[in-house]
């Protein structure tokens, strides 16, 4: 069945700004995201001007949750391996890929390294072959630089790529904060920024030495992005991401021991953090993700050391980056290409892109809509986010995930 | 209420409360008259705690509680000495944190004492900000007796008004803080104290033990254990936890004792009055040694014990004034 979107304004593949048109589908496929020439026999929705963009790629999400990816404009979750029982088993992979369907697509991604211990290899051709679109390391990196180098190896024959976290675990052993005054004026054990550029830059080298494509999922300091800058300039194929935290928040967010600021990479420096929105403008950050994880009072309300680190993401995701297209750092159709196009390409789907023959995922947006961020009324599984209280604007006003309203 | 003008720089202002805390939950925030009010209030205390009848009635009927989740000998029993000879009846609850850990929730055990309508509560817990958590979840006034790396601050007012006795006025003086800085909440209370009361204070210690950034405490860095001391009216020294002494932090505590432990031929260095300091326990041998720790003139390590039971007397005194509908505190 046909379906036509009229009076919409599209973000189209490659164009910095939306323009006038309308999105013809076919079934769960985009037909056509120019204005057809014939709209006979599609049902028309009148889109009353609402801007129409690819629907959200959330690249490394902690857990499957519905009503927050469905608030978010969510229509694709790249589920991380860090579950448990950790996602290390085919079986697993098969099952946790069809959690959501149809109306939002889980891609769970296989683990490294059996239980994320980082030692022994897990079986990732068998879990490419149940479904898995890429690998990953979980929330540690692998200390051990011949294990690293051997899945790499892995990885490119297997055309996948590897998910890496980056911060050097003998410096940030015990640590929960960043090196800064307020770490040490609350007593919280810190670490030095420099875990990440060391785990960057051990990375890069392995890459360079295999060939193999790495994401690192987080990058939040300046000398780990300068790293990953060099690395493009040479054509290696690495790609970064970051999560709006990291983006909006500094270190003094921790002050006064909110648990909900607790994260992984810890917030950085105010410096660090304007690095990161450079980092953005200039292309050197790929993927804007929402390191999606909700955790209740059992996790969070503890002391700021005992507390689990996370936070929930998926509901602010799109508000949060929209103030990045407000202060002038993107323009909305590169804010699109960080939250759908490039998750999606590193995944090797075809979604995240308004482009004839793709799955017609997609989401109408009022970008001007207010709203305030309210732990207390959270759509998601728990509501530990680190913007509580804070006024944004932007909301989802319909999703569609393989052009069925959801 | 008002306080006494005494001439000091930091005079209270007219009009504004003496001590216009809930809880004390450390010393940073403070004001320098706060400081002052609660020491000027301990001394009471001091010359009551020489008599051989020491009992006050102030606190007659209330209830504290001392709950401590971390292992502590001396502070558990200075707060309890200081509880009972206000007329309270203290209640000890001594669970280690490992029992703590195995069930009940630190939120669910807050909620637990204030169903017990304590009307104060001593806390000690093993995690930074610990304290302040419990704190928002129950109605009494609860004092800090040391969170994590946190803050002590009971430990930094008994330590300055153990100085200001012996020295006057704590503006001024030059105090010098060494050893185990990152992880201990006494080097962080005092730092606040003794600067918000316009001493000039030094910190030293090994690199590997200082925390990052401790320039922008208003202190000047030292990991010359000698140069350090040049010119100090005060040397306060630290404890070493033993964890931190087979090489990870630091390579042996004979290297330690070597660089940064208190002898009298590095004393020498201070000024010839300067007092020696402790919070005790003490490795002796180890960051300071016996004819130093043991020297009258010098240390002030038994008078600190003492001055401790009189400020606690002071704070559980002063933060129930509220609840016992004292005049003027509202």
């Amino acid at each position: 069945m046909k379906r036509i979107f009229t009076n919409a304004r599209l973000l189209l593949p490659g164009e910095e700004q939306p323009r006038e048109g309308s999105l013809m589908i076919d079934g769960e496929r985009i037909a056509s995201a120019t204005d057809a020439a014939s709209h006979e026999g599609a049902e028309e929705i009148d889109c009353r001007g609402r801007l129409l963009a690819p629907g959200i790629v959330d690249l490394g999400v902690f857990a499957i949750d519905k009503p927050a990816f469905r608030f978010g404009g969510i229509t694709r979750a790249a589920l991380m391996p860090d579950q448990s029982p950790v996602l290390d088993l085919p079986a697993m992979i098969k099952q946790r890929a069809a959690e959501g369907k149809p109306d939002l697509w889980s891609h769970p991604i296989a683990a490294a390294t059996i239980g994320l211990e980082g030692t022994h290899m897990a079986e990732i051709g068998l879990m490419k072959r149940s479904g898995a679109k890429a690998v990953a390391t979980g929330r540690q990196w692998i200390a051990d630089s011949g294990t690293m180098l051997r899945l790499l190896q892995y990885c490119k024959a297997l055309d996948l790529t590897l998910i890496v976290h980056s911060e050097d675990a003998g410096l940030t052993q015990g640590a929960v904060a960043t090196h800064s005054e307020t770490a040490t004026r609350l007593g919280l054990a810190s670490a030095s920024p420099a875990a990440e550029a060391i785990a960057v830059a051990r990375d890069i080298a392995l890459v360079r030495e295999t060939g193999a494509p790495v994401h690192f999922r987080q990058v939040t300091t300046q000398d780990g992005l300068d790293l990953v800058r060099a690395a493009k300039r040479e054509n290696l194929p690495v790609t970064c991401g970051i999560t709006p935290a990291h983006l909006l928040l500094s270190d003094i967010a921790i002050s006064d021991f909110r648990t909900f600021t607790r994260l992984s990479p810890p917030l950085r420096s105010e410096d660090n953090r304007l690095a990161c929105l450079e980092a953005v403008k200039d292309g050197t950050i790929d993927v804007i993700a929402s390191g999606h994880d909700p955790r209740g009072p059992e996790d969070k309300r503890l002391p700021y050391a005992e507390a689990a680190p996370g936070m929930a993401g998926a509901e602010t995701l799109l508000a949060l980056s929209l103030t990045l297209v407000r202060d002038g750092t993107v323009s909305i159709g590169r804010l699109f290409e960080l939250l759908s196009a490039n998750p999606a390409k590193i995944l090797g789907v075809e979604a995240g892109l308004l482009q004839a023959g793709y799955e017609a995922d997609f989401i109408l947006i009022d970008e001007d809509s207010p709203w305030q961020v309210d732990t207390r009324k959270m759509a998601a599984a728990a509501g530990n986010t680190p913007f509580d209280g804070l006024p944004v604007q932007g909301r989802v006003t319909a999703i569609y995930k393989g052009g069925r309203a959801y | 209420m008002t306080l006494q003008q005494t001439g000091s720089p930091h005079q209270f202002p007219t009009g504004s409360d003496a001590f216009p805390h809930r809880h004390l939950l450390g010393i940073a925030g403070l004001q320098p008259w706060e400081i002052l009010f609660l020491l000027e209030e301990a001394r009471q205390w001091v010359d009551l705690n020489k008599k051989s009848s020491k009992h006050a009635d102030r606190l007659d009927g209330l209830t504290v509680i001392n709950a401590f989740f971390e292992n502590s000998t001396r502070t558990l029993l200075s707060f309890e000495i200081a509880g009972k000879r206000m007329g309270a009846d203290v209640v000890n609850m001594h669970a280690a944190q490992s029992s703590i850990k195995k069930g009940e929730t630190l939120i669910d055990t807050a909620v637990t004492l204030n169903a017990m309508k304590a009307d104060a509560i001593v806390i000690r817990h093993g995690s930074s900000g610990a304290v302040q958590l419990i704190a928002d979840k129950v109605d009494c006034p609860v004092l800090n007796a040391g969170d994590g790396s946190h803050e002590h601050p009971t430990q930094a007012l008994l330590d300055a008004l153990t100085i200001q006795r012996r020295k006057g006025d704590i503006s001024g003086l030059t105090v010098t803080i060494c050893g185990d800085v990152m992880h201990s909440r006494v080097a962080r209370s005092n730092i606040y104290c003794l600067t918000t009361l316009g001493a000039k204070v030094k910190v030293c210690g090994p690199p590997s033990l200082l925390p990052a950034a401790l320039d922008r405490f208003n202190v000047e860095v030292f990991t010359n254990f000698d140069e350090a001391l040049e010119g100090s009216d005060v040397v306060m020294m630290l404890r070493l936890q033993n964890e931190r002494m087979n090489g990870n932090f630091i390579p042996s505590p004979r290297e330690y004792h070597h660089l940064y432990g208190l002898s009298r031929e590095r004393l020498a260095r201070a000024k010839d009055d300067a007092l020696v300091m402790h919070p005790g326990p003490m490795n002796r041998g180890v960051e300071i040694d016996s004819d130093v720790a043991d020297d009258p003139a010098r240390s002030t390590i038994t008078e600190q014990v003492e001055m401790g039971v009189a400020v606690r007397m002071a704070c559980l005194d002063v933060l129930t004034r509220k609840s016992r509908g004292v005049e003027g505190w509202s």
